[in-house]
């Protein structure tokens, strides 16, 4: 085959199963929320839609609330900015899904005698890309505040924006330890480095290596995300519902999408840096390989099915935890929030990047 | 009489572990999943009543929906007295009165129509009526329905329970 052609055909390929995949999870995870709310809250949850009387758990909800969606009145309000108006769900959905270009989904594979990496572009700046672009939502949260002319919405866009560039700091000083740990920002880097072991027993993963590192990037995440305990910009209780307030049909499903792609996509992002993405514990290239030197050995296809099998496990995993959080703290008082980014956070992660570094630079390692 | 000193119990003071927040959402996190899986497993702590296939049973002196009620031959007791009409706050109940075939009874209802989307359940025309012809001791309120005609209640719908 043309080589040109077939690398051609691979990128096309690559870029529509990672978006199908994240694009089917955000889907599934709409109905997941909740149908887990249902079940946390002693409830049921929706259980109705049906096709041909099939009800299957209420799964064909997402479905309907789909079609219920476009179908609805395409309307823009009366002192809206008409043009801001309707861009603000795209800049909130775009810079999202460009996100994924850069996760490692599985190791490379070998086709047609040709390696080819389960990523859609291996950035060299990998991580930095997606601080970059995931920056860019605010841009459509408080574009969508401003421009619906309304008070409410403008209150939720500029607390969103406060919030995110409060916690964005915190976020990138988190990370910091683990560029330094694993030497580089390249995401296929970090996960291969993850593969090793660490003091011969655990799976040298971000968790372990750098766990406050986990713990404050897991917060600021969420804060990220407009994720209770931090979805404070949405805020029903005070707010209406915040920036999309003024938003119906189609545009405000961008606005969830979005939201539900930011929960995908972060639990895609914390398995790779903090869980070995791919990597399975005690997984080698050709088999098991376990501390006390025991193991055996599987084939190259089973071995590539666990680490896949393995990432995706993860990212569920992560974007369950989500749900998980979101129903059981209640949601933080906007002063707390800004105290808990600016006093709490910002000290500990200077304070974990400095004795990464200390411990890194002792003598005699 | 003296002022005395109450002691008012204070919320205490948090310990280290609790201050820092994260041990504590862990163990919220584990009451909600413990909720979770519980309902997963079993069925029955769940509050939600599946409304229309499972019904409340409502209190017996529950104010439902109106029946009018029968004589023993199966016309209707009613005698169109608009007495219930009449003390209707919401003035939603529409009777045409005809002449009575049964010479011991003067008037019939030809219509009785109780609009069930203007009633407000006060139960004023079931005290109103002189001869019992009208009960609300269905146990159930108005069931939802998809145009206002059909929730206009005429007297064959009135008479069927
Ligand atoms: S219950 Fe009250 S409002 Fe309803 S029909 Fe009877 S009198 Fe009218
Ligand atoms: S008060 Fe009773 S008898 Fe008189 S019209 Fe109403 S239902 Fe009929």
């Amino acid at each position: 085959m043309n080589p040109a052609l077939f690398d051609l055909v691979v990128a096309v390929a690559r870029i529509a199963v990672m978006l199908a995949f994240c694009l089917t999870l955000v889907v599934v995870f709409t109905w997941v929320e909740r149908k887990g709310a249902a079940y946390i809250q002693d409830r049921r949850g929706p259980n109705r839609a049906a096709i041909f009387g099939i009800r299957a758990w209420g799964l064909f909800h997402p479905m309907a609330d789909a079609l219920k969606f476009l179908f609805k009145e395409d309307f823009i309000p009366d002192r809206a900015h008409r043009l801001f108006y309707q861009i603000a769900p795209m800049f909130a959905l775009a810079p999202v899904i460009m996100t994924i270009a850069v996760i490692p989904f599985g190791p490379d594979v070998t086709l047609f005698g040709r390696r080819i990496a389960l990523q859609i572009a291996d950035l060299n700046v990998g991580i930095l890309y997606i601080f970059a672009v995931s920056g860019m939502t605010v841009y459509g949260v408080v574009l969508a505040g401003w421009s619906s002319g309304s008070k409410y919405p403008l209150l939720g866009g500029l607390r969103s924006s406060a919030q995110m560039l409060s916690y964005e700091v915190s976020m990138g000083l988190s990370l910091m330890g683990i560029f330094m740990v694993f030497q580089s920002v390249r995401l296929s880097q970090i996960v291969a480095a993850q593969g090793g072991l660490l003091f011969g027993v655990l799976p040298k993963w971000g968790v372990f290596v750098q766990p406050l590192g986990f713990v404050l990037f897991l917060v600021a995440q969420y804060a990220e995300a407009n994720r209770t305990p931090f979805d404070l910009p949405e805020g029903e209780s005070e707010l209406v519902a915040g920036y999309h307030t003024e938003y119906g049909s189609f545009k405000f499903s961008m606005f969830m999408m979005a939201e539900y792609f930011h929960m995908v996509v972060g639990a895609a992002i914390l398995s790779t840096l903090f869980f070995g993405g791919w990597q399975f514990p005690y997984l080698g290239d050709t088999g098991f390989l376990f501390p006390g030197g025991a193991g055996f050995a599987l084939p190259p296809a089973l071995v590539f099915l666990l680490r896949i099998g393995s990432f995706v496990g993860k990212v569920v995993f992560f974007a369950w935890l989500y749900v998980w959080v979101r129903w059981t703290i209640p949601r933080f008082r906007y002063d707390q929030v800004m105290r808990l980014g600016w006093k709490m956070m910002l000290p500990l992660s200077l304070a974990n990047l400095f004795a990464t570094g200390l411990i890194l630079l002792l003598p005699g390692r | 009489m003296t002022i005395g000193i109450r002691k008012v119990a204070r919320p205490r003071e948090m310990t280290f572990p609790e201050s820092l927040y994260l041990v504590e959402i862990v163990k919220g996190l584990g009451v909600t999943m413990g909720h979770m899986l519980r309902n997963i497993v079993r069925q029955e702590g769940i509050m939600t009543m599946e409304y229309p296939e499972v019904r409340r049973r409502m209190p017996p002196r529950f104010r439902g929906r109106h029946r009018l009620m029968r004589r023993p031959d199966g016309s209707p007791r009613c005698v169109a007295c608009y007495c219930c009409a009449t003390a209707c706050p919401a003035k939603c109940i529409t009777i045409v009165a005809g002449e009575s075939p049964d010479p011991a009874v003067e008037k019939y209802p030809v219509r009785f129509d109780i609009d069930m989307l203007r009633c407000v359940f006060c139960g004023l025309c079931v005290e109103a009526c002189p001869c019992d012809a009208i009960r609300m001791d269905t146990g159930w309120f108005t069931p939802p329905d998809d145009s206002r005609e059909k929730l206009i209640f005429t007297i064959d719908v009135l008479l069927e329970k």
